[in-house]
């Protein structure tokens, strides 16, 4: 009897089986390439990670409500955390405005990714250990540049965590924020019902009625259940 | 690949699972060329109830090593809001409609039953029996009196093919078939989800909102192919089957055990064209006596047409033409 030890049949090995949701990161002008931001977290991610030039993907796409752009009286303020910083990334490309940025890492290391957005005065870091930039919370930042002048708009995507704490901030500052929530899919196109989220109108589909959502119509933006 | 299923005529046998497709979110997303490329020869609406829902409380999902585990619980608009919202857009589908339908009660099924006979964009009705009767606490597909009794109350109501989905979380899945054959049920489907659970890896508590979940996908193929088969000896009326369906030759082989029709779920999540590529599959597999995908002869016995396959089925049991 012989086997190889991994990659062999059913087991937890044997996931990934759904497609996982990403924002994408850049689509260049040319049209032929589409960029995206990978951590490897889990079998999905890790999955993909393995891919070498020239494999097959299947793509379906792009899918759900993005951000808006700002009324005219407001600056964007965008504000990311980890990979969550992907989706701001495309909107700082496609918004042609300055923006202030500020972002939170866990270290310097995995603040390599701060280089693909650009800021009004340079981009602001945050990290965990100090090791880049502020040592402490990206919402320190948000918290100063509202201070300094609260006529923003705010685009937040990052950790659950992080996102009620931009959510709770703008709501006490009534500041308006967009927030690009994250929720487990099977389906990204509104089939499965299984990706919801309790905003004050009751659930909605984060795939078809987001991921981007008023930060207005939620009590909380710590969404359980995000992919495992 | 033409196929008589109640007196529809419906191109090919390729449906969708109820809940597993919405026709109205996925023409928002995709356009109208949905409706050029429209998957299914029929679609299947998610489950109607009498009163609106909101559904269970998120997480709802849970991804497993072959398949998906999934605590939904039936959100939808209620009878007027589906008659008022939903229905005038579902009409507008290339391909007949068919409405599933769960009440609480007997009496809640008659109401819902009674409200859409008389709509002439419903080409079928389909009965979700997998609930509970808040009356006798019995799941009502579980137990074949129970669905002899659901179907007594409910088959005079209407002159649409009346569909009995089946749950397959019950001792007897052939016997409430039978029952349900016995008390005037037009055609069964199944199989619906298997109950399973999943606990946080963290808490150890139940992950999904609902505490359990409905298993689907590849991993309950061999779970549905029996239990058709099972059904379609035990019965004369059309079956439709379902389960894990991913690819062509899956549902070939749903078809020789028997089925009408074969619905496309889980894989519609994966691939929303699912459906399309299984019938273009099925039909390859027909037209050639060479199976594709393996390069293998099939026997010529093997292939799968209309008449092949109303003559396998007609070996086991005697037929007998469906209500219309």
């Amino acid at each position: 009897m012989l086997m190889a030890a991994t990659r062999w049949g059913g087991g937890e090995e044997e996931r990934p089986f759904l497609p996982r949701a990403f924002s994408v990161l850049r689509a260049p002008a040319a049209g032929d390439e589409l960029h995206f931001l990978l951590d490897d977290v889990g079998p999905g991610t890790n999955r993909l990670c393995e891919l070498q030039a020239g494999a097959q993907l299947s793509l379906v796409g792009p899918l759900g409500i993005g951000f808006a752009p700002p009324p005219a009286a407001r600056r964007p303020l965008l504000v990311g955390g980890g990979v969550g910083i992907a989706p701001l990334a495309i909107w700082q490309d496609q918004l042609r405005l300055e923006a202030t940025v500020v972002l939170g890492f866990r270290d310097a290391e995995h603040a390599a990714g701060a280089g693909l957005l650009s800021g009004t005065g340079g981009v602001r870091i945050a990290t965990d250990d100090g090791s880049l930039g502020h040592h402490g919370l990206v919402t320190d930042l948000l918290v100063s540049e509202l201070e300094a002048d609260d006529r923003a708009e705010v685009y937040a995507c990052g950790p659950p965590l992080m996102l009620e704490a931009v959510r709770a901030l703008c709501a006490e500052r009534e500041v308006a924020a967009q927030l690009a929530l994250e929720s487990g899919m099977a389906c990204g196109f509104g089939a499965c019902f299984g990706c919801v989220v309790a905003t004050r109108d009751g659930y909605i589909r984060l795939c078809v009625d987001g991921p981007v959502v008023s930060a207005a119509r939620l009590d909380s933006a710590a969404v359980p259940g995000a992919p495992h | 690949m033409a196929v008589d299923f109640c007196g529809l005529e419906l191109e090919h046998p390729i449906v969708n699972g109820s809940g597993t497709f919405d026709a109205i979110a996925a023409r928002r997303v995709f356009g109208d060329e949905l409706l050029a490329r429209f998957p299914f020869s029929a679609f299947v609406s998610k489950t109607v109830t009498l009163a609106p829902r909101q559904g269970n409380p998120p997480p709802r999902l849970w991804e497993l090593p072959a398949g998906l585990m999934n605590s939904i619980g039936l959100p939808n608009k209620g009878l007027a809001g589906y008659l008022a919202h939903d229905l005038p857009e579902l009409a507008g589908l290339p391909v007949p409609l068919i409405v599933n339908v769960m009440g609480f009660s007997r009496d809640e099924v008659a109401e819902l039953v009674e409200a859409f006979s008389v709509r002439e964009e419903v080409a079928a009705l389909e009965l979700n029996v997998s609930c509970p009767n808040v009356e006798t606490g019995l799941v009502m597909g579980a137990d074949p009196d129970e669905v002899a009794r659901l179907l007594r109350a409910v088959v005079g109501l209407t002159d649409k093919p009346l569909i009995v989905k089946l749950t397959p979380n019950a001792s007897e899945v052939p016997a409430v078939a039978a029952a349900a054959q016995a008390e005037g049920a037009s055609a069964v489907s199944l199989i619906n989800t298997l109950k399973g659970m999943a606990l946080d890896p963290g808490s150890g508590e139940p992950w999904l909102g609902g505490q359990t979940g409905g298993v689907s996908g590849p991993a309950v193929r061999a779970i549905a192919l029996a239990q058709v088969y099972a059904v379609s000896e035990a019965v004369s009326i059309p079956v439709i089957a379902m389960g894990g369906v991913q690819r062509g030759r899956h549902a070939q082989a749903f078809l020789k055990a028997g089925a009408t029709l074969v619905a496309v779920g889980t894989e519609s999540f994966r691939d929303p064209l699912a459906g399309s590529r299984v019938a273009a599959e099925l039909a390859a597999l027909n037209s050639n006596t060479r199976n594709p995908v393996r390069g293998a002869a099939i026997r010529p016995g093997d292939v799968w047409s209309n008449d092949q396959r109303h003559s396998a089925k007609a070996r086991r049991a005697d037929k007998r033409p469906c209500k219309r």
